[in-house]
């Protein structure tokens, strides 16, 4: 049994923590979300200067980790509720490329990840798909050696400061069948692509992609054609553990700041952290985080198993921690009373970013009954 | 044991769905988080409902209420809950007119009850202060007594739509060296344009700009606006709350949403099929459904035995908790409803004057606010941490 982290993992963790803490005080956090971009492309050169945009890869991809150093970013990210683009771009794009990608791909789209001169955002989302990954209207069409995709992507997060999308279509079969699904990269600039860009309730940034006859070279399959199902659901479960890890450090300051507020604000001549009722809330908010740290551990060691085992893992994670989300992020808010409701306090933004993370990738519904499929019989 | 309505019950029904169908101003919108709706169209309805005589119903006769029977006026909360209404606010006719007629004098009552009546008078709520929450008690607001008028100096918060008030009614500490904090404070009303009164605005997380923090600065009111005696403010505002708690269950409302969430959950797809026939998304909303009857049939025995005199007692913190656990279940289950879309921020896009956003379907865009803004009901009017302090003193004698 080991819970310890490696040295370079340690490191990892001092890095992108100093960053987040001196970097990502609310105030400024508030003031980059209200900017008209959105975020700090700046701040994003840093992040690939530290090295932290090559954490997640394989030495032999020019990198030095795995899910675990993915983990450890996206916890210290949800502590200061970065909104950079570390999910969609390194670990959902990063991913197919990975796992998916062709040498020469690898070499050249992940090379312009970890180096920050690509932006990738994540387009698998449909109006109508939910959260079905194989539920695809946009269809990819053979012409030639060339492919013609048209479509409707939704809530494309990240995508207004993307250079590039990887992109989730139907090659072949019917509108909701496991065969038939390719993946794509496609150039955000290419021909017929267009978005609407809007921020989300959470302070991040999305778009809704269009593709209009959106013609790419048979080089821009990643992976095989018909057979892309597998690899996409290896990259959201993925994502999905990184949103877990986020979760849990967006937990972490709720519950810490919360505490902090009950010593402070006085009612009826005491601190309302004297109350018991008030103390039993906080106490089920503590065990709360205890679980979800257990279960994000979990989830990320169970990553790399065989596809089972790693989307049962995956998917009872995401239940325990969606949960969590929830308990921890209303009781925070009940807790501060008033000034919790205020746009003033953070801790109404890391109420909103954990409501928000309870869908992302699949809600707890989804997941639940993921979780019954695979474990049922 | 009967659960039907009488057949004047009925009756009743039917006149006031006629009148609301034949008379409600289509062209405003709904009231809620989502849209900050103006003055002109928060008080249309009101006025309508003022040139009928039916805008104060729960009021004495004598000072244009209606003798509804409080069965009736439930009818009433319901037709017009029905119909999404825009209902007159609480301000003025529920909260501060009882006051005013109970413990104002004639002057008082002759200046301010008919611009309540007909919506003509805007009123705001000066109680909560910073550091004063639940503890209304400890408020710090001081009115200091100078000839003819009180001198007031203090901050208030959380005061709801104070930015289109034309008077507030003030909690002021008149008495500084009084025994018990309860002591020494007074109820008087304020005129908002009285030079030395700021309103500041308090953006919500919901992005919204409904409630505001009211500064006063050496406000100079003539001591006529006391209402009652100096420093028995308290018992003022004790009667007040009381009036503020009814009604605060929201059943009505909450069974429309739930007719709402029904319609999104049979547009919303899972696997081919409508949402709402996914067996666990199905059992969701009918937990909902079923502790909405409970609550439902729970608020009609304290009806029952409001009708046969027994005044509203600490049962209504009982529909104060269970009401708000299902008005924030609902806009739970309303965001989970619209996957995706409950993400993108709607006023994020660009304020053309059309009502149309140009992302996701309509039903989307006010999911997440309104969760997050619900999620005040179980914080105001007495946190529901306060309500269940209230049931184990007052009914369990703990």
């Amino acid at each position: 049994m080991d819970f310890d982290f490696t040295d370079e993992q340690n490191m990892v963790r001092d890095g992108i923590s100093r960053l987040i803490r001196e970097e990502y005080d609310f105030d400024t956090r508030r003031k980059v979300i209200a900017s008209e971009s959105g975020w700090r492309p700046e701040l994003w050169a840093q992040l690939a200067e530290l090295g932290m945009l090559a954490a997640p890869f394989s030495e032999e991809d020019g990198g030095f980790g795995g899910a675990t150093e993915a983990m450890i970013i996206m916890e210290e990210f949800g502590k200061g509720l970065a909104v950079e683009p570390f999910i969609p771009s390194v670990v959902c794009a990063g991913g197919a490329l990975k796992h998916g990608g062709s040498a020469a791909q690898r070499e050249e789209y992940i090379g312009g990840i970890i180096s920050g001169e690509m932006i990738f955002a994540f387009a698998y989302a449909e109006p109508r798909g939910r959260y079905d990954l194989a539920n695809l209207e946009t269809t990819a069409k053979a012409d030639g050696g060339d492919y013609v995709i048209n479509g409707h992507k939704a809530v494309v997060i990240g995508a207004p400061w993307a250079t590039h999308l990887v992109v989730t279509a139907r090659t072949s079969g019917g509108q909701t069948d496991k065969d038939g699904v390719s993946v794509f990269v496609v150039d955000k600039a290419a021909q017929g692509v267009s978005t609407r860009d809007y921020a989300t309730v959470d302070g991040r940034r999305a778009s809704e992609v269009y593709f209009e006859n959106v013609k790419v070279s048979g080089d821009a399959l990643i992976g095989e054609a018909d057979n892309g199902l597998p690899l996409i659901e290896k990259v959201v479960d993925e994502a999905t553990a990184a949103v877990c890890a986020e979760a849990v450090g967006a937990m972490k300051v709720t519950n810490e700041t919360t505490v902090d507020y009950s010593r402070q604000r006085k009612q009826f001549g005491t601190p309302i952290g004297s109350f018991q009722v008030l103390q039993h809330s906080m106490a089920d908010m503590l065990m709360e985080y205890e679980q979800s740290v257990s279960m994000c551990y979990l989830a990320t060691i169970k990553l790399d198993e065989d596809d089972a085992t790693r989307k049962k893992n995956v998917s009872a994670a995401k239940v325990r921690i969606g949960q969590a989300a929830r308990f921890i992020g209303q009781s925070a808010i009940q807790t501060h009373g008033g000034m919790g409701m205020t746009d003033e306090l953070a801790v109404g933004s890391y109420f909103k970013r954990l409501s928000i993370i309870e869908s992302e990738f699949g809600s707890v519904d989804h997941h639940m009954r993921r979780h019954i499929a695979l474990t049922a019989g | 044991m009967n659960l039907e309505f009488s057949e004047e019950e009925k009756a009743f029904r039917a006149e006031v769905r006629e009148f609301i169908e034949n008379n409600y101003p289509q062209d405003i919108g709904t009231r809620g988080v989502q849209d900050e709706m103006s003055r002109e169209d928060l008080l249309a309805w009101h006025k309508i409902l003022g040139k009928k005589g039916w805008s104060t119903p729960a009021w004495p006769k004598e000072y244009g209420g209606t003798d509804w029977t409080p069965t009736q006026r439930y009818i009433w909360g319901e037709e017009n809950a029905r119909m999404n209404t825009v209902m007159p606010l609480p301000f003025g006719v529920a909260m501060v007119a009882p006051v005013i007629y109970t413990f104002g004098n004639e002057e008082q009552k002759a200046q301010h009850l008919p611009g309540i009546r007909s919506g003509d008078v805007w009123w705001c709520q000066g109680y909560s202060e910073p550091g004063a929450g639940s503890d209304l008690a400890s408020l710090k607001t001081t009115a200091v007594r100078d000839g003819d008028d009180y001198i007031i100096n203090g901050q208030k918060t959380w005061t709801t739509l104070a930015q289109h008030a034309d008077w507030g009614f003030f909690l002021c500490r008149t008495d500084p060296d009084a025994p018990k904090p309860q002591m020494g404070i007074s109820f008087i009303l304020v005129d908002m344009k009285t030079p030395g009164i700021e309103v500041r605005p308090i953006k919500l997380i919901d992005g919204g700009h409904e409630v505001n923090e009211v500064w006063l600065t050496d406000v100079r009111v003539p001591a006529t606006n006391l209402i009652g005696e100096e420093n028995k403010g308290w018992t003022y505002a004790k009667f007040l709350l009381a009036h503020e708690r009814s009604g605060i269950a929201g059943v009505a409302r909450s069974k429309r949403g739930v007719e709402q969430l029904k319609e999104i959950a049979a547009a919303e797809m899972l696997d081919g099929k409508p949402l709402i026939e996914d067996m666990g998304f199905a059992q969701k909303i009918s937990q909902l459904e079923i502790d909405l009857s409970a609550l439902e049939i729970t608020e009609l025995r304290t009806l029952a035995g409001e009708q046969a005199g027994k005044g509203p007692g600490p049962e209504s913190s009982l529909l104060k908790v269970k009401g708000t656990e299902i008005q924030q279940r609902l806009t739970e289950l309303t965001l989970e409803a619209v996957g995706h879309y409950g993400a993108p921020d709607f006023r994020s896009f660009p304020d053309d004057g059309s009502n149309d956003f140009p992302i996701g379907p309509d039903y989307a865009h006010h999911a997440a606010p309104t969760y997050f803004n619900m999620r005040k009901t179980s914080i105001y009017g007495g946190s529901n941490e306060i309500q269940r302090n209230i049931i184990t003193k007052m009914i369990l004698g703990l």
